[in-house]
């Protein structure tokens, strides 16, 4: 995904997420680890499941209530996750992280998530933007 | 009244150089914590720079002068809230304040049977120390059936229900929707079922003429923080015969006239004996310049400002059918709202882009969301220092803003 993209299409994409959010349901199988996250400043409260088997995340959906960014941003990474390997999503974490500090990032890997590359303008939201990849991180490094 | 732009000088953070994402600062969060005027500074500073030295401790000049000093602000706020100097206990803050007679008093007091009656509106600081008192103790809380606005009528409703409650703690003025209870009648109704009534005055003493003889309560809590004073700093007030009666919650230096190796020690006399350790001596200077600053102002002035800007809001507002306002009909200087289809923190980080600082999210007060029927809001609280000017740049940006990812793309 070119880092040209226009904002609009950006805006796009994040409202598209945030109001329909694909990934947002309970799972409907066992076998899902869950971590439960929830910001301080903030009424964002999330869980967070992700379907990990033979070292590969097979399937990520979220419930709970959150802000637009933080909705989209957590659906947009359980797309991101899925068919990935542990060591790959766990790279792709790191590189969304690196994104939101300004900080150089390997845009390849980070596909639609590009969408925030702005929210270190608005710092505050940094939280909001990195709820949902922080539990990701979590369950994939095992410590929930 | 009072010219609002002669008093916006005194506040080095209203000078109109201070920005927030390139605009000018409009600070309408108020009700979280309130800016500074150059006076407090003045005070606060002077701690640090002419008199640092302990109170009570020492024979040099230094320590006798700042005896005298914490002297002079103890008789400022107690003639500010109108108690007896020896009734004033200085503490962190308003949940210092309420935790002390959760800890002092209702801990030593209350048992299983018992019971503290509360409001699914009150805040944290004003709901977890009795949850704590109630699995202490073992006594139970119970809460006023309230739409929001507490009553006379609906406190009276609870203390005839449950003739066990010996304790009432509720916000005199709610910090989410704002909204004033008639504290004096609550408190003879509590006198009269024998329980006692504690007021967590946050978002009240900061706002208008609070007596504390005259409203007849128990206990009287507020922040230094919330009415132009220091972080780090409030009050306790409480009758003499209650603080003589409470236990302290921290104990150590300052507050004890003698200790054995027997492990029997003797206590000074309230309210020394609630402030163990070394005080917050430059918040305790500035606190006073902070009540002397809002006393030259006088508080029935303010109280009229807030009034005058509520209304100036809400004609200014119209019957905009987009924004859902909670509060309409509350008393003073918090409007608590809700854009239609917008998440609260969207909003408020859409105002944020524009220079506007207020509040979303449950505001602390996290029992509300049942009586809302919301889990967010919006809050904007204003001061006695907000303009009619301020209150159109917010009423144009919250109906007029554009989108509320406008802030994410710095559209």
């Amino acid at each position: 995904m070119p880092i040209s993209m226009t904002n609009d299409m950006m805006r796009s994409i994040i409202m598209d997420h945030s109001s329909h959010p694909t990934n947002k349901h309970i799972p409907t199988q066992d076998g899902y680890e869950k971590v439960h996250m929830h910001s301080d400043n903030c009424i964002d409260d999330l869980d967070i499941f992700l379907l990990v088997k033979d070292n590969k995340v097979i399937d990520a959906c979220f419930e709970g209530v959150a802000c637009t960014i933080s909705l989209s941003s957590t659906d947009i990474m359980c797309d991101l996750i899925k068919g990935k390997t542990k060591e790959e999503a766990i790279y792709m974490i790191e590189q969304y992280h690196h994104m939101m500090h300004e900080e150089p990032f390997d845009e390849d890997v980070l596909e639609e998530a590009i969408v925030f590359i702005n929210t270190s303008k608005q710092a505050a939201r940094i939280r909001c933007a990195t709820i949902g990849w922080n539990a990701a991180d979590k369950i994939l490094k095992d410590e929930k | 009244m009072y010219d609002v732009y002669e008093i916006r000088k005194q506040f080095p953070m209203l000078d109109g150089n201070k920005k927030m994402q390139g605009k000018p600062l409009v600070f309408l969060d108020n009700a979280s914590t309130t800016l500074k005027p150059q006076c407090v500074i003045d005070a606060t500073n002077r701690y640090y720079a002419e008199m640092t030295a302990n109170s009570h401790r020492g024979d040099y000049d230094l320590c006798y002068f700042m005896d005298v000093e914490v002297a002079k602000a103890r008789e400022a706020i107690a003639k500010f809230v109108n108690s007896e100097v020896n009734e004033v206990v200085f503490t962190s803050g308003d949940t210092e304040a309420l935790n002390l007679v959760a800890y002092g008093y209702a801990l030593k007091y209350l048992k299983e049977g018992d019971g503290i009656l509360i409001s699914e509106a009150e805040h944290a600081s004003n709901s977890l120390p009795w949850f704590r008192i109630a699995e202490l103790t073992k006594c139970s809380i119970y809460f006023i059936n309230t739409d929001g606005r507490i009553t006379v009528g609906q406190v009276e409703k609870s203390l005839n229900k449950h003739p066990n409650i010996k304790l009432v703690s509720i916000a005199h003025v709610g910090n989410v929707l704002g909204y004033r209870v008639d504290v004096k009648a609550v408190a003879k109704l509590c006198h009269r079922h024998n329980a006692l009534i504690c007021i967590d005055g946050a978002q009240s003493v900061p706002h208008l003429k609070t007596d504390f003889k005259d409203l007849d309560i128990d206990f009287l809590t507020f922040s230094a923080h919330k009415m132009c004073g220091p972080t780090g700093i409030g009050a306790l007030v409480a009758k003499e015969k209650l603080l003589n009666d409470m236990d302290p919650f921290i104990t150590g230096g300052g507050m004890n006239v003698s200790f054995k190796n027997d492990g029997t020690y003797l206590l000074l006399e309230a309210p020394a004996k609630f402030e163990a350790g070394t005080l917050n001596l430059a918040g305790i200077m500035g606190f006073r310049a902070a009540v002397e600053f809002l006393s030259s102002i006088g508080m029935e002035n303010i109280e009229e400002h807030e009034k005058e800007l509520h209304a100036y809001l809400l004609d200014k507002m119209g019957n905009n059918e987009d924004v859902i306002i909670y509060n309409k009909d509350n008393d003073g200087s918090i409007l608590t709202f809700n854009k239609k289809g917008v998440f609260a923190q969207d909003e408020a980080t859409l105002l944020n882009s524009k220079g506007i600082a207020v509040r979303s999210g449950q505001h602390c007060a996290k029992m509300i969301d049942r009586l809302l029927g919301t889990p967010a809001t919006v809050r904007m609280s204003t001061y006695l220092y907000t303009t009619k000017e301020e209150i159109d740049v917010f009423v144009e940006n919250l109906l007029n803003g554009g989108d509320i990812l406008d802030a994410y793309f710095n559209d």
